[in-house]
């Protein structure tokens, strides 16, 4: 349980600590595909799995539980500890890096060992980010399909949304347990708020160009939100969901009233990668709910 | 020492307390929303359709309370702990208590789900407020191990080792946690006022009560205590029975007021230097004349936390840092010059 809150959470780090570059700076231009790839990122590592390059994958990051294959590789810290020591012991000739690992790609750059960074960005990164992969690694043609399933995937999930009226939800990420203090929400930047307007939502906090921000009790009350997403609660159990979810009862917005409150505890969601369309399906299935009677 | 009579005190005690009574009723009147007046007051509106009602009982009059009420028991907390280890530079965090509730509301945000505790409030008051007794008995346990009544020497070394030690388990935490939990964690210990209605104030209420009643029987023995413990004796103090109330009481406002609002810095010891600069340092003065100043001093700064960059939140206690700082050197430089 606890590792599946680390997934879920580590992911969400990076969906956070967002910038808008993709696949970036190269040190060095390889020859041929590499053989021996170390990713960094859990989102990078799904899309490897799922381009083909799973086999070419040796090290992965602390954070990494998808797909199950993935879990079998040796570990090589995180965002904030990558052990420089085990990933030149893994023998890698390509290393994927976090963009803000500036420390990891100054110490690459003095072997030989080309690297590559990335950073998430919004919902048009991650095909982007797939194709790019399958450029490096030689899987041109799997990573074309996996990208073009994704994008008519998404249209659907847009062409469902189109012409509804929006409803207006707060995407949660995290708030102390037990009260409505502390809540940290989605601003209108990032792969997740793009996924709500997506999936037919209107975030109630678009007009704040940040990713993630810590809402007040007052702004609460002004924005109003119809619809409530929370994001979190890996591992709960169902009673623990109930009363978390009771704790909004108090609030006096539209959401409570008609109890449109909603926590997903699934780890896939906060993650940028292959299994995005089913992140957008989940959502637009949350926004467009019916209201359970109360 | 120099004490002034109580003539001079009563109406600046006063004027204190006042200004911190009108600053709470004022402070929920500002605020980045426009609110129309005759509807937060309107007796026709249904207070669950009354947005503008809401706003104002809801969000900010709770704020401004738990501000007045953080504020003013900080800076009275520092005004003992002074006096306690007759020492200037003490703070209500100098005896690690505010470290130990601190780790508490660390491994309440990380490990939330292990402590299922049915309060009325946020798991994350109780656990900083279990953490800041833990903090207390530790203490108290160490500096009076192998005396008869308090050592001050001892407690201030115990309190600065507790708080090492405590910060050393806050950190290990964090770097337990991921990064929304490291997030939250972080923000906690920037100061939040933003309590989301009445419940964390009224927890906290009835221990503040406890430690202010506790102040005001400490006045007297306090002003004796600061000539130096044996003076006090032989002026008919128990000093030793003094020192343990004001430790404890000193001990319970500090966690009292850390569970409410975070750690927030520099009212429990700009405050009290300030009001001493004005009044003089009869404790009977400087006691309630600091809790109206440090009250009105942290309404104020939320306020403004809230206001400056809406509808993103200043978290307080930078808030408090940047102003009281500056201001307190201030005051200190032009005194100095005067004197």
């Amino acid at each position: 349980m606890r590792s599946a809150r680390c997934t879920v959470l580590g992911a969400l780090v990076l969906v956070l600590g967002a910038g808008c570059a993709v696949l970036g700076a190269q040190s060095k231009t390889p020859a041929s595909a590499p053989a021996r790839i170390v990713s960094l990122i859990p989102a990078v590592t799904e899309m490897l799995f799922a381009i083909g390059a799973g086999p070419q994958v040796v090290g992965v990051s602390s954070f990494d539980t998808y797909p199950a294959e993935a879990t079998t590789r040796p570990k090589v810290g995180g965002l904030f500890d990558p052990n420089f020591e085990r990933i030149l012991s893994l023998r890698p000739d390509l290393v994927i890096t976090y963009g803000s690992q500036d420390e990891l790609v100054q110490q690459l750059k003095g072997t030989n060992i080309p690297s590559s960074t990335y950073r998430h960005g919004g919902l048009g990164d991650i095909t982007a980010t797939i194709r790019a992969l399958g450029q490096r690694t030689d899987h041109i043609t799997e990573a074309e399909t996996l990208a073009q399933t994704i994008e008519t995937g998404l249209a659907d999930v847009r062409q469902r949304a189109a012409g509804t009226p929006k409803p207006r939800t707060l995407l949660v990420f995290g708030r102390e347990d037990g009260s409505l203090r502390g809540l940290f929400v989605s601003g209108g930047v990032g792969f997740l708020h793009d996924l709500l307007v997506l999936a037919g939502g209107e975030n109630v906090m678009a007009d704040v160009p940040r990713e993630g921000l810590q809402l007040s009790h007052e702004q609460l009350l002004v924005r109003a939100p119809d619809v409530v997403i929370e994001l979190r609660g890996d591992g709960w159990p169902a009673d623990r969901r109930a009363r978390e979810r009771a704790v909004w009862n108090d609030a006096r917005i539209p959401a409570s009233r008609s109890g449109r409150i909603h926590i997903l505890n699934d780890s896939s969601l906060v993650i940028p990668g292959p299994r995005v369309v089913h992140a957008a399906r989940t959502i637009a299935d949350v926004v467009f709910l019916q209201a359970p009677p109360r | 020492m120099r004490t002034h009579p109580l003539k001079r005190g009563v109406p600046l005690v006063t004027i204190s307390l006042l200004t911190a009574v009108l600053a709470m009723v004022a402070a929920p009147f500002v605020g980045p929303t426009p609110l129309s007046m005759r509807d937060v007051f309107s007796a026709t509106q249904p207070f669950a359709d009354n947005m503008d009602a809401q706003i104002f009982f809801l969000a900010r009059l709770p704020r401004a309370l738990a501000a007045g009420l953080v504020g003013g028991t900080l800076a009275t907390a520092g005004v003992v702990f002074q006096a306690l280890l007759r020492n200037p530079l003490a703070t209500p965090y100098t005896l690690g208590i505010s470290a130990g509730a601190s780790l508490g509301a660390m491994v309440a945000i990380t490990f939330g789900a292990a402590i299922p505790l049915g309060l009325p409030f946020g798991g994350v008051t109780g656990a900083s407020l279990a953490g800041a007794g833990l903090a207390v008995l530790v203490v108290y346990a160490l500096a009076s191990a192998r005396h008869s009544g308090l050592s001050t020497t001892v407690l201030l070394l115990a309190g600065v080792t507790m708080n090492a030690f405590f910060s050393a388990l806050i950190l290990f935490v964090q770097y337990l946690s991921d990064f929304t939990e490291t997030f939250r964690a972080l923000r906690w210990l920037m100061g939040d006022l933003d309590v989301a209605g009445y419940q964390p104030i009224l927890a906290a209420l009835p221990l503040v009560v406890l430690a202010l009643l506790a102040f005001s029987w400490l006045a007297r023995p306090l002003n004796l205590m600061t000539l130096g413990a044996n003076a006090a004796a032989t002026r008919g103090v128990d000093v030793v029975r003094s020192q343990r109330v004001a430790f404890f009481a000193g001990s319970l406002a500090t966690g009292a007021a850390v569970s409410v609002g975070g750690p927030i810095g520099f009212v429990g010891i700009i405050v009290p230097h300030l009001v001493r600069l004005v009044v003089g340092a009869d404790h009977r003065v400087v006691l309630p004349a600091s809790f109206g100043v440090g009250a009105t001093f942290l309404v104020a700064c939320d306020v403004l936390a809230r206001t400056v960059m809406s509808p993103l939140e200043l978290p307080v206690g930078i808030i408090t840092a940047l102003i009281g700082g500056p201001f307190f050197l201030y005051m200190l430089i032009s005194r100095t010059r005067a004197i």
